[in-house]
């Protein structure tokens, strides 16, 4: 089955209205995707580290229990990081919510095809672990997932968006990691050191 | 002439001052992937209700939640061993260019009395590895000296926004015995 679903599309409607959400972006794709939809003091981007946004993203969600935080990023970067998700299971945070935007391929490297495309699924390796998971193939799917979002489970979530392997033009975030963590927390109100 | 006694600080007790020095520093949360030399300090820090443990798969997904940790607006700590730095390494990228605060506590391997030679190649290139990444180091051999340091440490990384890890010498840990 080729996925059809927009990538922009899906995230603009994912973010729609999404009020206090904390948002972790995996680096690449899904960073500009979420920067398109416009930029925000509430989101943290990751520009390298591969591997490491779901991690950050359970760091803040211990660090702050009473806030959804959004982790978005993409398959390979998720893929990266597997063993994270059994971390993030044993700890189990209810407001931690990590939606893949899933192309199957290496979208910024000469869209190699991956693990992802060749028959991986990462909702049910999340499933195996533990994790409410939904995997989108259309609106409705990615609505629902929106839906998740603002009415958090009992433990974290997993969500698979198939996007149309395609790279669309960039729409970059700040590469001042400074600056994006000091803006970070002063939104949450803390001071710089 | 005699030399003087050696003081020392109960052997037994180090990681219990230890935990009191970071629970001192305001340290909320703590992440680990186990060594022999941290047992009793990760025991102290899973029993501590205002401390958060999470046991890891791997020692980078440490570097990662630590970042996490300090968006949030708390502080944190990563246990690991020497063969755990390797694992880290691109990950301190993270720490490294945003400046996020980083406490690490690297029990070592692969040194004074090593039966197992398998860890002499990463152990011999711990200190080398991170301060090649730009994680800056303070040896400690003595419990004494962990004490002082992580305080030390603490201050330099929450207050000055630095990435400091402290490798404690295989010497004042119990040697594995096999």
């Amino acid at each position: 089955m080729v996925a059809t679903l927009d990538r922009r599309a899906a995230v603009a409607a994912l973010l729609r209205d999404h009020g206090a959400v904390l948002v972790v972006t995996g680096l690449g794709s899904p960073s500009y995707d979420v920067h398109a939809q416009g930029d925000h003091d509430g989101n943290y981007y990751l520009w390298g580290a591969m591997g490491s946004a779901a991690l950050v993203g359970l760091g803040i969600a211990q660090a702050r229990p009473a806030r959804t935080v959004l982790v978005i990023t993409g398959d390979g970067e998720q893929l990266m990081g597997l063993g994270g998700l059994a971390t993030i299971a044993v700890a189990a945070p209810k407001n931690l919510v990590i939606a893949i935007i899933d192309n199957g391929h290496f979208g910024e490297t000469g869209m190699q095809p991956r693990h992802t495309g060749l028959g991986i699924a990462l909702d049910r390796v999340a499933a195996a672990h533990g994790f409410i998971t939904s995997r989108a193939n259309d609106m409705a799917g990615v609505e629902a997932i929106r839906s998740a979002v603002h009415a958090p489970g009992a433990g974290p979530q997993l969500h698979v968006i198939k996007v149309r392997a395609e790279n669309l033009p960039r729409s970059l975030p700040p590469r001042d990691a400074v600056h994006i963590k000091n803006r970070f927390r002063r939104h949450l109100g803390f001071a710089p050191a | 002439m005699a030399s003087a006694p050696r003081i020392d600080a109960s052997p037994a007790d180090w990681p219990d001052a230890l935990h009191a020095r970071l629970r001192a520093a305001d340290v909320t949360q703590a992440s680990y992937v186990p060594d022999a030399g941290h047992t009793r300090l990760i025991n102290l820090l899973h029993a501590d209700p205002a401390v958060t443990a999470t046991v890891l798969t791997t020692e980078e997904e440490g570097i990662a939640l630590a970042a996490g940790t300090w968006l949030g607006g708390a502080r944190s700590v990563v246990l690991m061993q020497s063969s755990g730095v390797g694992n880290c390494i691109n990950m301190l990228s993270l720490p490294v260019i945003a400046r996020f605060p980083l406490l690490m506590l690297v029990t070592m391997r692969g040194e004074w009395a090593e039966f197992n030679p398998w860890q002499v190649p990463m152990g011999a290139a711990t200190v080398a590895a991170l301060q090649a990444i730009g994680v800056r180091t303070y040896h400690v051999d003595a419990p004494e000296d962990l004490l002082e340091t992580v305080s030390a440490a603490a201050i330099e990384a929450f207050d000055g926004d630095q990435q400091i890890a402290i490798p404690i010498g295989q010497r004042m840990l119990e040697v594995k015995k096999w």
